[in-house]
């Protein structure tokens, strides 16, 4: 009784919502899966638990070293795209007395496109015919047609670039918060001693978004290391596989195989190399903020 | 799902922000301003008191480049250079596609297959968009789209204010490991809940219950977000807790504190999880895609792709136009709530 009226029974009920969603739908789903990477499951008989077999069967699985070497292609090209450019955009966007709100409000537009609507548009962008969108684009200047998605040498890059499009004005917003958050003395101490713009920029805003940089590299490589959408929406994994991603493997295995089982062990296993990476990728960068 | 995916990344963030609390100071001023980007109310009046002050006092609003820089004829020409190629490059490439689609939606398919770049060179058709409304259902594929976004909204306000309030003002025992159990799944990448989930959603266990076209098999899972609840716990954990010593001496219940003073208390809070529930509902794909196998539930995300296959071009161009115009509107309206939210969140989220 004392446990009621100490407010024990209310806080449990203010709190069942909480308790089953996420009970029902977040921590039982990471406990079942595992579980589920040791089983053969089918949906009709009881799953079979099997040992490492699911594992195994994934690391013999021919397409893997294809589908690690496309996600990696993708991230280091969704670096090379995606990582610079926003960076010098913010700066530059930070650096302009008018117009900032509509130059951000600018920036930030690709990311409100709904991604369904912004891959399917970039399809027809990507129209291989030479009256395609960006054909007749390239075309003024000479060049083309390109193949585009056709051809396994563009493909990859074709969809990095959407990719980088409806991603960069994120990043360039949490940039331009970061250079908010420069205290001005700094610059004002740097033009003391008579450093000029560049110097301003390479010794005083890089080391002060440093933090900031270090989030969003990681994130980048968390993030395109899932990528979905734009495999499984432009190429479906072509020409020649050559856009077929781990997570696109996850899903055909699932989903169209139905091997759950093979399908948790892939997933597990990114995860853990993605866990792995990223406390080896903190480590270091605590020691190089140190130094 | 969508909300577990989207806030997965958010786990770094917040990796990164606890330990930084005051203890390391290299770098972790950001971690400083997300921290002080999650109290909403408290950021803002400071900003805006902080912007107000800068204002006034000169030189505080400065950045990189000094007046006495500005004056230097390298800076000016080189700055002012890169920032007409800036204003261009980001109405081309941010407002280029958009406005090509708008037009694209009213122009006959011959023209959009022979001249894309062409401005209406056979004059406009504006029968696309109510083809493509009435005739290929995006009426319906809309309001789909609507019951599922305002679905996992009210889901996500439900288990996220009620989750905060309880781990931040009641503060049961058992809380602290429920608080924990929470965060851990931020740091759970999507791609590992992804067929355990579709199997719970296939059979909820112990029952012969299957969620499979249903709404609820988007809806519930939509609420399980953690990064909503640490949101709205750590706003609540910055609301002055003699307020609800007050009220419970006055003889307010748990409940009734929660309705009558924390929930009005909350609402920049909630305004945020609001726009972000709603935005990421309309974005979902995968998701949907598994769960509502029936063509007539299935939202716009869903349905575009199908019909790509067997609408003509200059209806499809309609249909993209279609679902993209609210988001769009909306964006427009909460522009200063979208971009605070994505410099907290990271791109993530947006």
């Amino acid at each position: 009784m004392t446990w009621v009226r100490g407010g024990g029974l209310s806080a449990l009920i203010l709190g069942l919502p909480l308790l089953f969603v996420f009970g029902m739908f977040s921590w039982f789903p990471i406990v079942r899966a595992a579980i589920m990477s040791f089983q053969t499951t089918n949906l009709v008989t009881d799953p079979v638990f099997v040992g490492w077999q699911n594992f195994q069967q994934v690391l013999a699985d021919p397409l893997l070293s294809t589908a690690v070497l496309n996600t990696l292609y993708f991230a280091v090209l969704a670096l090379i795209f995606g990582y610079p450019i926003p960076l010098v955009a913010a700066v530059l966007m930070s650096e302009t007395k008018r117009g900032k709100g509509i130059l951000s409000a600018l920036a930030y537009l690709p990311v409100v496109v709904p991604p369904v609507v912004a891959v399917l548009l970039w399809k027809t962008f990507y129209d291989a015919s030479a009256t395609g969108v960006f054909n007749t684009i390239v075309g003024w200047v000479g060049l083309g047609p390109f193949p585009w998605l056709q051809d396994p040498a563009t493909a990859m890059p074709s969809l990095v670039l959407e990719a980088t499009w409806a991603a960069a004005g994120g990043t360039i917003i949490i940039y331009l918060a970061a250079l908010t958050g420069v205290a001005p003395e700094l610059y004002d101490a740097a033009e003391v001693d008579g450093a000029g713009v560049w110097r301003k920029v390479w010794h005083v805003t890089m080391p002060q978004l440093r933090g900031v940089l270090f989030i969003t590299f990681i994130l980048q490589i968390i993030g395109t290391a899932q990528v979905f959408l734009e495999p499984y929406l432009f190429t479906g994994g072509g020409p020649a596989n050559s856009t077929t991603t781990i997570m696109l493997m996850i899903y055909d295995y699932a989903f169209r195989f139905g091997s759950y089982g093979k399908a948790t062990a892939l997933s597990l296993m990114l995860a853990a190399v993605l866990a792995i990476l990223s406390v080896i990728y903190f480590k270091a960068t605590a020691k190089w903020s140190k130094s | 799902m969508n909300q577990n995916r989207a806030a997965t990344p958010v786990a770094e963030h917040t990796a990164h922000d606890e330990p930084g609390h005051g203890s390391r100071p290299t770098g972790d001023e950001r971690a400083a301003e997300v921290t002080a980007a999650v109290r909403p109310v408290a950021s803002l009046v400071a900003a805006r008191r902080r912007k107000k002050a800068a204002a006034s006092a000169d030189q505080a609003d400065r950045g990189i480049v000094a007046d006495s820089d500005w004056r230097r004829p390298s800076v000016k020409r080189g700055l002012g250079g890169a920032h007409v190629l800036l204003w261009i490059s980001l109405i081309v490439v941010g407002l280029g596609p958009i406005l090509w689609l708008a037009k694209a939606a009213i122009t006959p398919t011959q023209d959009i297959l022979r001249t894309p770049m062409a401005i209406f060179p056979n004059g406009m058709d504006w029968e696309n968009l109510s083809t493509a409304w009435f005739r290929f259902d995006i009426d319906l594929y809309f309001y789909n789209t609507l019951v599922l976004a305002l679905g996992s909204w009210a889901m996500q306000i439900l288990v996220a204010a009620s989750g905060g309030y309880v781990l931040s003002v009641l503060r049961p025992r058992w809380g602290k490991i429920v608080h924990g159990l929470v965060l851990a799944t931020l740091f759970v990448p999507a791609v590992v809940l992804l067929v355990p989930l579709f199997l719970t959603i296939l059979k909820i266990p112990f029952t012969d219950i299957s969620l499979i076209n249903s709404w609820w098999g988007v809806w519930l899972p939509a609420g399980a977000s953690a990064f909503n609840v640490v949101l709205v716990k750590r706003f609540f954990d910055n609301l002055p807790r003699e307020i609800f010593e007050a009220a419970r001496v006055d003889g307010a219940g748990p409940f009734r504190v929660a309705w009558s003073i924390v929930l009005p208390m909350s609402k920049p809070i909630l305004g945020v999880v609001s726009v972000f529930a709603v935005i990421a509902a309309w974005k979902d794909f995968l998701w949907p895609l598994l769960v509502l196998r029936d063509p007539l539930k299935q939202p716009l995300s869903v349905r575009l792709p199908a019909l790509e296959n067997y609408v003509e071009l200059d209806v499809f161009m309609a249909a993209l136009a279609i679902s993209t115009a609210l988001p769009i509107v909306i964006f427009l309206v909460f522009q200063r709530m979208f971009l605070r939210g994505a410099g907290l969140g990271g791109a993530v989220k947006g």
